[in-house]
């Protein structure tokens, strides 16, 4: 009889009930005291004006009059904590795949505990702990993975059984579970209540809150925020922070000067029911079902529960008002799947009464990370927004990261892959971000495994020669909007299909990647790098060498035609930027960094170069196709290409020279590989691209050539102990801590940025040291293989993590890049890393959870490659990035 | 026993046709798009029939569903006769001497009816010349007694059903000398068949209808919803005003016993119907017809049995009730099903699975809990619902066999299910028929374009 019931509610009295928006829970909302009423007048000038008041807003404010910024403005165009912060499902979770968003919620978790014995608001904090199921063995293995960083991190959690689970929550099915992640200390809070706690501690401490103001746009003045224009006036400022949430795309466009940044919203559901019989207790764990692509919590002795889609739907493409927000629809059909997922995780859910499906667009990125940062096109202006549905797990500690950005000029921690300049105005097309947070939002519960790409928006930046390299067989992956050849599929092999490919273990590619190494090593290959960022920086006079001195630690006056590898470091000495520099002429130099340099790279030097105009600094990575010939036959195909004896005596490493090749002039060769092997890297006006390639090839079949991807590169690097910027090298990293003394010249006669620092740690010693392993009890073909992120042992304590690893098809073994701290046993404190300290110790590597013995080297293997040069000539070539 | 999806999907479509009304220099003027038509037997052999014929020497295209009874020669009868009679009914004077002047001096004939056929709709060979004769017969009547006026379609519809009748009485009482013949019009004449028929012609649809078949306009509201418009009455006990017309044509004395236990003298279940010979002729006429028939006539006891209380015949009448309808932009399709459709589906549930289909949007009603006391299970079990719904569009391509598998596998939930339609399909022969009838279903979908054009040039 029920079931007929709700025959005739579906067909007849639901058509008529069109649903209104009901708060959550209505008691709940209540005034915040700490917002002034919207009569109060609007300041007219401010340090800092932060536009939004979600828990990013008011968490960057509460940490910025924390740090002693007390002229801050927060305006919110509605009530504060009323947009997606309100619907948030409150839920803290530390399991994260980054260890920057590990830190970031580990934070989060501990600030919110206190927060409300320090602002005597309830935050409703209760730590109920999370459960991260695992229906298969690969799922099971990524949550050991995150469990091994966790424990390294000091952050409870275990790997536990189907009836430790069943133990630990009352309604589990646990029929379908191989195993699951507990994380104890994760906590569950009223978002709305933790941002207005926030608030109001921030308000104490001399922050404005103005709601229902909402900010038109930003006035800039040559390159610099000056203020914002409000619907209630101006105010003045010098700081302007975006934590707009979903409507920050379109707040960054508002001005004359467009902010890119790239987000796009997402329908979002969860379920909220009735209590149960016999009410939930409040610190129940949360399960997180991602098999199942659903969380569920306790709430209000029922449950939350929502999820992640696969058939997400996004919406204000076309950009919107914020009341709509208000006017979205449950969607029952949509919500189907996880319906289903949540009754076959808790059957005895079937008779729990349904209060309401609540719709809560949530704000995704096109790389599943949120964006932080300062713009690299305006200063003074920040953003924090994109939280890809982890915003209350993140507010604190990125609220933390980005006040310390603002007041020190840097945060405490490497940023680099949360950076608003990772990405560019390429990212920011409204077709790519919804093309693209349609495979994101997914993505969120599914397996990450290595190598993974993106499927969405790809083909935008390619090379002149994609389509002949495609015919060839190559597979391709993505960097910065450019397409990048992965490894070549030789005809009639069968790779396996993209789903059954991701593995954590030995890839179906192995062996065509080994046989491109192999020639890479043999005879000579070609690979397509022509995705790197190019730079020429040129002047009338000596400006163009007397500003690069200063940017760059190694000695770049250098005779014309020589190629100097350097550093571009900040204040601490830390690498901003790797990069390889050409001296084309007196005053002019070619500048190549790696692909994801474009933005920041371009923003760093803009922002320090003198307002000169005989300086000229342009991007020219559009103009050059770049291939690199790789082998000890590269010599031979180039001089016969060009008729030019390219012998080392005739051209030597680290040389550059405009040469023609083929019928093409105007090629600049650089004897540099960036794999340490012998060989050249060509960079061809791309009008010529297809030219030279042919030439290159024709000419090179006798001597064996063939087309080689980055994954081969990967390999050669890897196994030559090469530190490449973005994965092993970042702001935090010094020259001195990764063995390239020789890249710095503290001698050089004139100042340069980091300098200081560099003395000091010379003086003092490095605190890290970045080390070489080579895996000794591992089994390329059973075991599980590294990625990077792997916790590093010494004598049965951990030292540090890896940041690359890759197999070396020389060695027969994997090899593993990693920093070597040095701890010390009983107060924690970070002690000098010496030499002795790294070659006496005993390691083991933690590949989820299972342990490899390793064996450590400061140096790379020199005597297993066979090499021509001398041998400081060798390490000069050998220190270059990917 | 159990059949597999693919397996419950060629029985539901070995009978299904389709027709496209083709367009002529890239616009189609008619204002039919097209029709989709099926059937699906419960009776072996099925008793149903369907029509569907363009009017080649007026305009107009003429759709028709018969459900026979008592075997199904009438019904085989009527569909391949009663558009010949209705097309000749509607043809202008001169028209007609021009096919009689053919006739008689053995030219060809100009082509009445273009047939849209399914392979397995036959018509008889053997009896299409006494057929012809009679049709013949009919219109030199027809030219004989030339009023001059223009025909009137619902009078045209009118006179060719009754005509039509009358000539299956005709036949069977004269018989023929071929035996197979001779027993052929007894058989159309002592079995039965009821009729549904559409004309339409631009925004002129009418409806003829004798029996209890159906024909529902599907209309399209302006928020998208569908509703569905009777364009016939159904002729049985239902119907209060037949009721009365069947009581009031017999003396008072006979009132109990002319409508008994909702059906005709307590037999017949439509009140109005082709043949049943049984039903009009006197007893006399009767006993003389079967006496002098073919021994299989005569071994036969329902031919033989003589219904009770039977005083003053006749008690049935094969005469239509016309509904002329001025066809609007919002009147998308129109449906034409005999009973088996209508005894399980109500027509606005069939109006909505139709209209749904063709405009291809599933307007299922978005679900909203409110203040409403649901479950997750209730939720549950009811989204399973509205998910197979969905996906049971995509397996037809055919409105009307989207509407059989509706008709036949819809749970109480209104939504397809393949157990159901497994069950109701594999079912035996002897046994289909107490769980279903006959279903015999034409689609027919309407121009808006043309429809809407056509009233504004009015």
């Amino acid at each position: 009889a029920a079931r007929m019931f709700l025959r005739l509610l579906s067909d007849v009295r639901w058509r008529a009930a069109q649903p209104k928006w009901r708060g959550m829970t209505s008691s709940r909302r209540s005034t915040s005291s700490t917002a002034e009423p919207a009569s109060v007048p609007l300041p007219a000038e401010a340090q800092v004006v932060i536009c939004g008041g979600g828990i990013m807003g008011t968490s960057v404010a509460y940490h910025l009059s924390k740090m002693g910024w007390k002229d801050v403005v927060l305006l919110e165009q509605g009530r504060l904590a009323a947009g997606t912060t309100r619907f948030s499902a409150g839920i803290v979770s530390t399991a994260r795949q980054l260890s920057v968003e590990l830190k970031m919620a580990d934070y989060s978790n501990k600030l919110y505990q206190q927060l409300e014995q320090e602002t005597g608001v309830s935050t409703g904090y209760v730590k109920a702990g999370s459960i991260s199921l695992a229906q298969t063995q690969d799922r099971l293995i990524s949550l050991k993975r995150i469990a091994s960083s966790l424990n390294v991190m000091g952050i409870p959690c275990e790997i536990i059984t189907p009836k430790q689970v069943a133990q630990l929550h009352p309604l589990i099915n646990i029929h379908d579970l191989v195993g699951a992640m507990y994380v104890p200390e994760d906590a569950l809070v009223s978002s709305a209540n933790v941002s207005l706690a926030l608030a109001t501690a921030a308000s104490r401490n001399g922050v404005q809150i103005h709601e229902r103001t909402s900010v038109s746009h930003v006035s800039i003045q040559k390159g610099h925020v000056t203020g914002v224009e409000t619907d209630r006036g101006q105010i003045k400022c010098q700081y302007f922070v975006n934590c707009a949430g979903q409507w920050a795309y379109e707040l960054g466009h508002s001005g004359k000067e467009p902010v890119h940044i790239p987000l796009h919203a997402c329908e979002h559901f969860y379920l909220l029911t009735h209590p149960l019989k016999e009410p939930l207790a409040s610190d129940l764990p949360t399960i997180v079902d991602p098999d199942g692509r659903i969380y569920i919590r306790n709430w209000q002795g029922g449950i939350l529960s929502g999820g992640f889609e696969k058939n997400p739907k996004p919406l204000f493409t076309e950009g919107r008002n914020q009341l709509e927000i208000h006017n979205l629809q449950e969607d029952w059909d949509h919500f189907e799947p996880l319906l289903s997922a949540l009754l076959r995780r808790m059957p005895d859910l079937e008779a729990l009464q349904i209060m309401q499906l609540v719709n809560c667009p949530e704000s995704f990125t096109p790389d599943m990370r949120c964006i932080m940062g300062e713009s690299p096109t305006v200063r003074g202006y920040f953003v924090l927004a994109g939280m890809n549905s982890a915003g209350i797990s993140y507010g604190g500690g990125a609220g933390k990261y980005l006040a310390e950005w603002m007041v020190n000029g840097y945060p405490s921690e490497n940023v680099w892959p949360l950076d608003l300049k990772r990405f560019g105005t390429l990212q920011s097309s409204r077709t790519f971000l919804r093309h693209r947070v349609m495979e994101v939002m997914p993505l969120m519960c599914d397996l990450k495994v290595p190598r993974w790409d993106f499927q969405t928006g790809r083909q935008l930046r390619t090379s002149p020669l994609y389509d002949r390299l495609d015919a060839q067989g190559a597979r391709w992956m993505e960097k910065h909007g450019f397409e990048r050849v992965k490894y070549f599929v030789p005809p009639g092999t069968d790779l396996l299909d993209l789903e059954q490919s991701k593995t954590f273990y030995k890839p179906d590619w192995f062996d065509i990647v080994g046989s491109e190494v192999k020639c890479c090593k043999e005879a000579v290959c070609v690979i397509d790098m022509s995705s790197f960022t190019k730079f020429e920086i040129s002047s009338t006079g000596d400006e163009a060498l007397e500003n690069l001195q200063y940017f760059f630690s190694n000695d770049l006056d250098v005779p014309v035609g020589h190629v100097v590898h350097t550093g571009m470091l900040n204040e601490k000495g830390g690498y901003e930027n790797d990069c390889s520099i050409a001296r084309l002429s007196k005053r002019s130099f070619f500048m190549i960094s790696p692909t994801d340099q474009q933005v920041h790279c371009w923003a760093w030097l803009k922002n320090r170069l003198p307002d000169d105009s005989n300086l000229t600094l342009e991007d020219v990575t559009w103009k050059y196709t770049a291939l690199n010939l790789i082998g000890p036959r590269a010599v031979d195909v180039l001089s016969e290409l060009s008729y030019a004896p390219m012998t080392p005596e005739h051209f030597p490493s680290l040389f550059c020279k405009e040469m023609s090749v083929g019928y093409a002039n105007g090629i600049r060769v650089m004897s540099i590989t960036h794999t340490g092997e012998p060989g050249f890297v060509l960079y061809i006006p791309i009008e010529y691209a297809l030219h030279v390639y042919n030439e290159v090839m024709n000419m090179g079949q006798k001597y064996g050539i063939r087309n080689a991807g980055y994954y081969a590169l990967r390999s050669l690097r890897i196994e030559k102990f090469f530190a490449f910027w973005g994965q092993d090298l970042d702001a935090f990293t010094t020259p001195m801590e990764c063995g390239r003394e020789f890249q710095v010249k503290l001698e050089k006669g004139m100042e340069f940025i980091g300098q200081e620092a560099l003395l000091e740690q010379k003086q003092n010693g490095v605190y890290k040291r970045f080390t070489m392993f080579i895996l000794e009890d591992h089994d390329t073909d059973t075991d599980l293989w590294p990625w990077w992120g792997e916790p590093i042992f010494r004598n049965g304590r951990y030292v540090g993590k890896t940041t690359s690893s890759a197999y070396s098809y020389t060695l027969e073994r994997h090899v593993c890049l990693g920093f070597v701290h040095h701890f010390d046993e009983k107060t924690g404190e970070e002690l000098v890393v010496t030499a002795d300290f790294i070659n006496n110790g005993d390691y083991v590597i933690d590949i989820a959870g299972q342990r490899f013995q390793a064996k450590a080297k400061l140096y790379p293997f020199s005597s297993l490659f066979t090499q021509r040069r001398r041998k400081d000539e060798e390490e000069l070539s050998g220190y270059q990035r990917e | 026993f159990y059949l597999t999806p693919p397996q419950v999907n060629s029985i539901l479509k070995a009978n299904e046709y389709s027709f496209k009304v083709p367009e002529f220099d890239g616009k189609n003027v008619s204002s039919v798009l097209g029709f989709d038509s099926n059937q699906l037997p419960a009776n072996a052999p099925i008793e149903d029939r369907r029509s569907a014929a363009t009017c080649l020497q007026t305009r107009g295209m003429l759709l028709g569903v018969f459900d026979g009874h008592a075997g199904c020669a009438c019904a085989q009868a009527v569909s391949e006769r009663l558009f010949y009679y209705i097309a000749v009914s509607l043809l202008p004077h001169e028209t007609l001497l021009e096919i009689e002047n053919a006739v008689e001096s053995g030219r060809a004939l100009l082509p009445i009816l273009q047939w849209h056929k399914h392979p397995n709709d036959y018509f008889s060979k053997e009896a299409s010349k006494l057929y012809f004769n009679s049709l013949r017969t009919y219109w030199q009547e027809l030219i004989d007694l030339n009023t001059g006026e223009t025909t009137d379609v619902k009078e045209a519809l009118v006179n060719a059903f009754k005509r039509l009748d009358n000539d299956i009485s005709l036949e069977a009482q004269v018989g023929d000398p071929n035996s197979f013949l001779n027993y052929l019009v007894l058989r159309v004449a002592f079995s039965g068949a009821t009729a549904c028929v559409a004309h339409v012609d631009g925004v002129d649809l009418h409806v003829a209808n004798t029996g209890d078949s159906r024909a529902v306009l599907g209309v399209q509201e302006e928020d998208g919803s569908w509703s569905a418009v009777n364009l016939s009455y159904d002729h049985n006990a239902q119907n209060e005003h037949e009721v009365k017309r069947v009581r009031m044509e017999h003396p008072k004395s006979e009132e109990k016993n002319v409508v008994k236990q909702d059906r005709l003298l307590g037999l017949l279940m439509p009140f109005r119907a082709f043949g049943d010979v049984k039903f009009k002729w006197s007893i006399d006429l009767q006993k003389r017809v079967i006496e002098s028939g073919p021994d299989q006539l005569n071994d036969n006891e329902y031919t033989k049995f003589i219904p009770p209380n039977y005083h003053t015949p006749p008690y049935l009448t094969a005469e239509p009730e016309v509904i002329h309808h001025k066809l609007r932009p919002q009147d998308k399709f129109l449906i034409l099903a005999t009973d088996g459709l209508w005894e399980t589906m109500h027509r606005q549930d069939v109006a909505r699975i139709v209209g749904e289909y063709l405009t291809g949007v599933h307007h299922q009603q978005p679900i909203a809990v409110g203040g409403y006391k649901v479950t997750l299970g209730q939720m549950h079990g009811l989204l399973a619902e509205r998910r197979a719904r969905i996906s049971s569009v995509f397996e037809d391509q055919n409105a009307a066999t989207h509407l059989i598998r509706h008709a036949v596998g819809n749970n109480e939930f209104g939504t397809v299910d393949h157990d159901r339609l497994s069950k109701m399909l594999s079912l035996p022969e002897e046994l289909a028929r107490m769980y279903r009838d006959d279903i015999t279903i034409i689609v027919v979908q309407f121009n808006s374009h043309v429809i809407g054009a056509c009233q504004n040039g009015e």
